[in-house]
């Protein structure tokens, strides 16, 4: 069985972001960019049931500017074992990125696509549930764990007030959480290895993919400052305040 | 122009999200109809007859509705979606689950954790765990959105009195199936509805510093009980007692955040919250940057200190 994994280029996480002070966005020229969080949780996860014996081949996908080649040689050396990256310098919204992965999808026939629960930059948290949608397999989202077996997949969710568990038939789309485990340390052998592996380069024409967007973006705005807060010497002067200024308790 | 609103509850009642979510859906404007897709669900669906504003209440009843899966939920909506021009689901763990689903198969674009309706296309969300925030506008016929339910008031739960229509139910996809929950048991305030939150960090040490720290400070405020990232991954606290970026978004009267050092993923999802307090011994904590009342302590000690004095 090939597990297909969709990664994207985002902000480091550590990196906090400047608005731009012409409001079209924020600024990201000589920002740290790194491979978003959740995708890496993604392509451990397929590399480890690659190491069960339970899959093939993992295939490492990427949507948007050449430099995503850099994310995908990063997934190879987690363990993927070859990439494809759909280069575009166009805005890519879920949506599209969401028919530009159906397309791979028909061409690649993989059983599983398992992708982040959503990335970091936009925050959106609905590729993986369009693409299920668009390719018609059953959705295993927000995965904390995932048993894999020849016709179907368990998959538990983190859910609001717990966990639940969901039986997929196969092939399947599965969203990573934060805790279905911990990414592996690329080794310097490793990185060396995954610069020989293949790297297919596509272009959303190739596939038939419209990625014009939907949604169009008006302002991006600093949210809203707090105002300065004060510093209380003693637990005293802390329910003191809470109290009788904030009015907050009794 | 009318919204279709898709209810959350388990069945027997309406969750809170959905009340915060009809005030989103009365604020893009024309009638406002809920959709209760359940099994055995006659008692959810006349507890949302009852909520001020909702003008018709449609209910759909079969076994493969009951557990909310989302390729039965998404089947569902789209049986009844045309003719409205606003889809809306609370930004909860289901709710995002099925609106991609959904927006995927009228092939429209879909607007995640709105905080705020400028006009029927246009609305606010945040960006990068919050650090900024996008005016966006939506050209699709039909705007399929989450709301995020601490940018909307709840709208009241009774004084409505809209008709309840029964509509067919779609029909079991008999790709997925649900097979267990483990729901994690507490007697607290839920953690997004809550008033007061108090919650713990990595500084509490183990799990049984944690209870023993913060239950008695979060029972004596009639508190829920939170925790950052660093707390819940070293196993202090359960999963979904995360407030942040991947966890909860929350907005209580009164957040203490106490051993927490403030990470930019932690801020995102509580520095909506109106009185922030923060007890930290590191004068250099980010969260004091955010905090209305900083504290500057040893939370074993201040924070017992802060029980007794209450």
């Amino acid at each position: 069985m090939k597990v297909l994994v969709p990664v994207k280029r985002v902000v480091d996480y550590n990196v906090k972001v400047r608005v731009k002070s012409d409001g079209t966005g924020v600024d990201i020229a000589n920002v740290k960019m790194s491979m978003n969080p959740f995708d890496e949780i993604a392509i451990e996860e397929a590399v480890r049931l690659k190491e069960k014996g339970l899959v093939t081949e993992v295939i490492a996908v990427s949507c948007g500017v050449t430099q995503c080649q850099e994310t995908l040689r990063t997934a190879m050396a987690i363990g993927a074992d070859r990439a494809i990256l759909v280069e575009t310098d166009a805005e890519l919204q879920p949506l599209a990125v969401a028919k530009l992965l159906k397309a791979l999808v028909d061409k690649e026939q993989p059983g599983l696509v398992v992708l982040g629960k959503q990335a970091i930059d936009d925050d959106c948290n609905q590729t993986g549930q369009m693409l299920a949608a668009l390719t018609g397999m059953p959705q295993g989202t927000f995965a904390s764990k995932v048993e894999l077996s020849a016709d179907a997949v368990a998959v538990t969710r983190e859910v609001d007030g717990g966990l639940e568990t969901v039986k997929l038939s196969l092939p399947a789309v599965i969203t990573t959480d934060l805790r279905l485990n911990e990414p592996r340390y690329v080794t310097l052998p490793n990185i060396m290895k995954a610069k020989k592996k293949q790297l297919d380069v596509v272009k959303p024409a190739d596939l038939g993919v419209d990625v014009s967007p939907r949604i169009k973006t008006l302002k991006v705005e600093e949210p809203p400052k707090r105002s300065a807060g004060v510093k209380v010497a003693d637990v005293a002067a802390l329910v003191d305040k809470l109290k009788n200024e904030a009015k907050v308790i009794g | 122009m009318t919204a279709l609103v898709i209810a959350e509850h388990d069945n027997a009642s309406i969750k809170g999200a959905t009340l915060n979510t009809v005030t989103a859906a009365l604020a893009a404007g024309g009638d406002v109809h809920v959709l209760v897709a359940g099994f055995n669900a006659a008692a959810a669906a006349a507890a949302a007859a009852q909520i001020a504003g909702v003008a018709k209440v449609l209910h759909a009843d079969a076994a493969g509705l009951e557990n909310g899966l989302a390729e039965n939920l998404a089947a569902q909506v789209l049986a009844i979606a045309s003719g409205y021009s606003h889809i809306l689901f609370p930004a909860t763990a289901s709710g995002k689950n099925v609106a991609p689903r959904v927006a995927a198969l009228l092939d429209v674009a879909q607007l995640s954790d709105v905080t705020k309706v400028i006009s029927a296309d246009t609305f606010e969300r945040p960006i990068y765990a919050g650090n900024a925030i996008a005016t966006v506008q939506s050209s699709d016929a039909t705007k399929v959105l989450t709301v995020r339910t601490t940018g909307f008031d709840a709208a009241a739960a009774s004084g409505g009195s809209a008709a309840v229509e029964t509509v067919a139910a779609a029909a079991d996809s008999g790709k997925s199936s649900f097979a267990g929950r483990e729901v994690t048991k507490s007697d607290r305030p839920e953690l997004t509805a809550a008033k007061i939150i108090v919650s713990g960090g990595r500084a509490l040490g183990s799990n049984e510093k944690f209870m023993e720290v913060l239950t008695p400070l979060a029972d004596k405020l009639g508190a829920a009980l939170g925790a950052s990232r660093a707390a819940v991954d070293a196993g202090y606290a359960p999963n979904d007692w995360q407030v942040g970026q991947t966890g909860k978004i929350v907005a209580p009267q009164l957040y203490i955040a106490a051993g927490i050092s403030g990470a930019i993923q932690h801020l995102a999802g509580m520095k909506d919250s109106k009185v922030i307090v923060a007890i930290n011994k590191d004068p250099e904590a980010p969260i004091f940057s955010v905090a209305d009342y900083s504290l500057e302590a040893d939370l074993f000690t201040a924070v017992p200190e802060l029980v007794k004095s209450l």
